[in-house]
């Protein structure tokens, strides 16, 4: 069985700003080659940590006191900066939530998009553009030139975030984090850019990990899901499984506590205090370092 | 006397008019065509579209807070389109909002009390100050907040209870009608069930009139009785909940719903498209 | 018949007012600015009691002396005299009441007119903004120092006459900036809220509006006592401010400009008490738009 490209081991961090709070608690996931999986929690659960552990920008203020990340065997949180910063945009990531502040409003998209390509790759100008016009086929946008030679306050959300992904898969990297890609966007749109992930991750195999909140959106579009409650993982699996069958309270809780616009009395039975109480138990318990 | 609480027709609402330098009204730009709503008493009633489909502008402008340029706006049975403010003022007690983020809605200055009894003397639905203490009271309980908040500042509780003081705020004058402008968006799952909870509860127990604003179609599901689908400043579609979301008449309320990723697996979802999708 | 209610006492916040003291308390530019204007306030009440000598009292004696740790000094005269005799330090207290009362006078009726027009402009908008705005433009395109001038020409030399120049050329100032605010303000949502709940517009505008307009307001209103200081200075060096027998900043500055190489102590003294009193005062303002903001800051 080949090594999976990304392995977090034992992942521990605490908060220096609020005297030493855990805010992670022994996350162990991996992810393999080509594979989707789904980062999922409610706010504070530590899905944006992670990723940002991953990506390296955790904020100073967070402190990770054990545990590995391995990318391809190598420890991330043991790598010198200038080999960080070689992984960093070319073999890792990101497709960040927000189109409308990840993109620099005073450039132009050509200039942002090939950034990337001409620093890491080496291209000629004329090349990254070629390469860019091409990126920004594969995504879908039509008149790829004019897009080029705009100003992101030019262009929609939507695609705004369809340069974002151009922009992450650019230089072929093995592993995308995408941050909460389609919160920002309108559910429509959302599913574009759903699909559009999907269709970009199967055709240059690239490996994913998928922040969210939505577990409609995991269902869809994750091949497997780690569940996250107040930095510890709770349950995780197939997609499949766990939506189908999940084992844990809090899984099923949450699942049952969503709308559904096929269910007229779905969405209006919260978490019960019971389970809370329970997680509370297991994570006393399970003791983060 | 009829059923019918609030009666909009013909509304259009149209932003940034200019006055040439003859005083002639030019350029601007129209966020509402024509649109259509009437309320029962008692009766959910969902607004429900994307961005730029005008849901919150046709809000505020049910709620006389934006000026419409055409058509005619009825508050149980009275025409209120153009009604001057001072004579609007009174009626506002029947007509109260609840805001997305409650954060903005809540002033950071004033203290939770502050923001509760105010409201009650001005209206004067309670004789003095510690007449009003005795129904904050009360409604605090309602909502399940703690007597202790009445003393903090909007910042300093958490998000979950901000938002109880915007939903007691707008209960407190015992409204008729009440306008909930996406105030569940944004909040953990949880938290969004039992506000919605409450919601219900209160309406239910107050007898009151709700448009509830959401662009989340499930969410609508959960609260609504009717739903109206809005697209670029248009009514593209309008009936009882059970109707629209089992058979949608409209094409873009079929790709609305479509759109939606449910949490089970449907192998065919993603591929999946339906008429009339525009590239973003 | 008497209730006994017997309830266990909830553990009382800390009121607001205790709550901003000790924010005030904890911001060092606050202190730091603060505590020096504190100094100078008490300094300028009590100049008579706190100044060696009589700051008018010429002795030619005595004249041109330089300060106490200079070789050939009279350690009677701590900061040295001027061409005439009289004490620096003496009058560099004494000096100290214009500048203050120039400050906080004027700076606090530019505030006041300026804010008053700000807030109707910001609220009400429509003719009364643009009259408001139309007039802030024109006025600002008054060369400043020109119009100062033409106004103590008009209203003769003294304290009341600067004040008045200042007022009168930095309400704008305020006016543009509250305006903005205000306007900032009016799209909040809990502005919105209290036109729900239906409030009138005025009620809405000092409940709603003018305490968050106040952190701006404060922070503005210290950087303006700066600035008052200084033009006071520039029209005392010019002759244009109080008579010439009343020791002011600038008219030492203008005194020791004509003597700079016998007695470089005469200018430097009060440009240093000028400098020093407007970095006091910006350091205030700063310190405390910080300190009564966190609100928004958390």
């Amino acid at each position: 069985m080949t090594a999976p490209l990304l392995s977090i081991s034992g992942l521990n961090a605490v908060s220096d700003r609020d005297g030493g709070a855990p805010i992670l608690r022994d996350v162990s996931l991996t992810v393999a080659r080509g594979e989707v999986r789904g980062l999922v929690g409610e706010s504070g659960a530590g899905k944006s940590t992670i990723a940002k552990a991953l990506l390296g920008i955790l904020p100073r203020t967070v402190r990770v006191t054990a545990g590995t990340l391995a990318f391809e065997g190598r420890d991330l949180l043991k790598l010198p900066a200038r080999e960080l910063r070689d992984i960093m945009g070319s073999e890792i990531s990101l497709i960040p939530q927000d189109p409308q502040t990840a993109l620099n409003p005073g450039r132009r998209i050509e200039a942002q998009l090939t950034d990337g390509l001409r620093m890491k790759r080496g291209l000629s100008a004329r090349e990254a553009h070629g390469r860019a016009l091409s990126l920004l086929e594969e995504v879908h946008i039509r008149e790829p030139e004019r897009v080029l030679n705009s100003y992101p306050h030019e262009l929609s959300g939507g695609m705004r975030q369809r340069v974002l992904i151009a922009a992450a898969f650019a230089l072929e990297p093995k592993l995308v984090v995408a941050d909460e890609p389609t919160t920002a966007l309108d559910v429509t749109v959302q599913k574009q850019i759903l699909r559009l992930i999907r269709g970009m991750q199967e055709a240059h195999g690239t490996g994913v990990i998928f922040v969210t909140h939505d577990l409609g959106v995991v269902a869809q579009i994750c091949d497997t899901v780690t569940l996250l409650y107040s930095g510890k993982v709770i349950e995780e699996g197939r997609t499949a499984d766990v939506l189908a069958s999940p084992r844990h309270i809090y899984t099923r809780a949450l699942i049952a506590a969503g709308p559904r616009y096929d269910r007229p009395d779905a969405g209006l039975t919260p978490v019960p205090a019971a389970v809370f109480e329970e997680l509370r138990r297991e994570i006393a318990a399970g003791g983060g370092r | 006397m009829s059923d019918t609480l609030l009666q909009a027709t013909g509304i259009e609402v149209t932003y940034g008019t200019t006055r040439g330098l003859l005083g002639k009204p030019g350029g601007g730009h129209k966020v509402l065509h024509g649109v259509d709503v009437h309320i029962g008493r008692g009766e959910t009633v969902g607004i429900v579209g994307e961005s730029g489909s005008g849901k919150t502008t046709l809000g505020r402008a049910l709620l006389r807070l934006v000026n419409t340029s055409a058509g005619a706006i009825r508050f149980d049975g009275a025409d209120i389109t153009h009604l001057p403010e001072p004579r609007m003022r009174p009626l506002r007690r029947r007509m109260q909002m609840i805001f997305q983020d409650p954060m903005a809605s809540l002033n950071p200055r004033h203290t939770i009390r502050r923001i509760l009894v105010e409201p009650l003397l001005l209206h004067r639905l309670a004789a003095d100050a510690r007449a009003a203490e005795r129904r904050v009271a009360a409604i605090l309980e309602r909502v399940t907040l703690p007597a202790v908040v009445l003393d903090r500042n909007p910042h300093e509780l958490s998000g979950g209870q901000r938002q109880r003081v915007g939903i007691a705020r707008a209960a407190l004058l015992e409204p008729d009608f009440v306008l909930a402008d996406e105030i569940v968006s944004g909040l953990d799952v949880s938290t969004q069930a039992q506000v919605l909870n409450l919601l219900k509860e209160l309406s239910a127990d107050l007898g009151l009139s709700m448009a509830f604003i959401s662009h989340d179609l499930s969410v609508i599901r959960a609260v609504c009785d009717r739903v109206y689908v809005m697209r670029h400043g248009r009514v593209v579609e309008e009936g009882p909940c059970e109707r629209v979301f089992a058979a949608p008449a409209s094409s873009y309320t079929r790709m609305l719903l479509d759109a939606i990723p449910l949490p089970e697996i449907d192998p065919e979802w993603l591929t999946r498209r339906t008429e009339s999708e525009d590239a973003a | 018949m008497a209730e006994l209610a017997l309830t266990t006492p909830t553990p009382k916040a800390p009121s607001r007012a205790a709550k901003r003291l000790r924010a005030l308390a904890s911001e060092p530019k606050v202190i730091i600015g603060g505590g020096f204007i504190l100094v100078l306030i008490v300094i300028a009440i009590f100049a008579p009691f706190v100044a060696p000598k009589d700051p008018l009292e010429q002795d030619l004696m005595a004249g041109t002396l330089p300060p106490a740790w200079v070789e050939g000094a009279d350690p009677g005269f701590l900061l040295g005299t001027d061409d005439l005799g009289r004490d620096v330090l003496s009058r560099l207290i004494f000096g100290t009441r214009i500048a203050l009362i120039v400050a906080f006078v004027a700076a606090g009726l530019a505030a006041l007119i300026g804010t008053l027009l700000g807030l109707m402009a910001g609220w009400y908008g429509g003719w009364a903004d643009r009259l408001i705005s139309r007039l802030v433009d024109i006025w600002m395109a008054f060369p400043p120092v020109l119009l100062s001038i033409l106004l103590v020409a008009v209203f003769g030399s003294g304290v009341h006459s600067v004040i008045a120049a200042i007022v009168i050329i930095d309400w704008t100032r305020f006016c543009r900036v509250v305006r903005a605010e205000t306007q900032a303000q009016a799209q909040m949502d809990y502005v919105t809220a209290a036109r729900t709940i239906g409030f009138s517009r005025l009620k809405i505008l000092f409940s709603e509006i003018l305490p968050n307009v106040t952190p701006v307001l404060i922070a503005l209103v210290s950087l303006e006592m700066g600035i008052a200081v200084i033009v006071e200075a520039i029209l005392s060096f010019v002759g244009l401010s109080v008579s010439s027998d009343t020791p002011t900043w600038g008219g030492m500055i203008a005194e020791g400009r004509q003597i700079i190489y016998e007695g470089w102590w005469v200018l430097v003294a009060p440009l240093i008490a000028l400098f020093a009193t407007v970095l006091a005062f910006n350091q205030l303002g700063d310190g405390l738009r910080r300190a009564l903001d966190p609100v928004m800051r958390r």
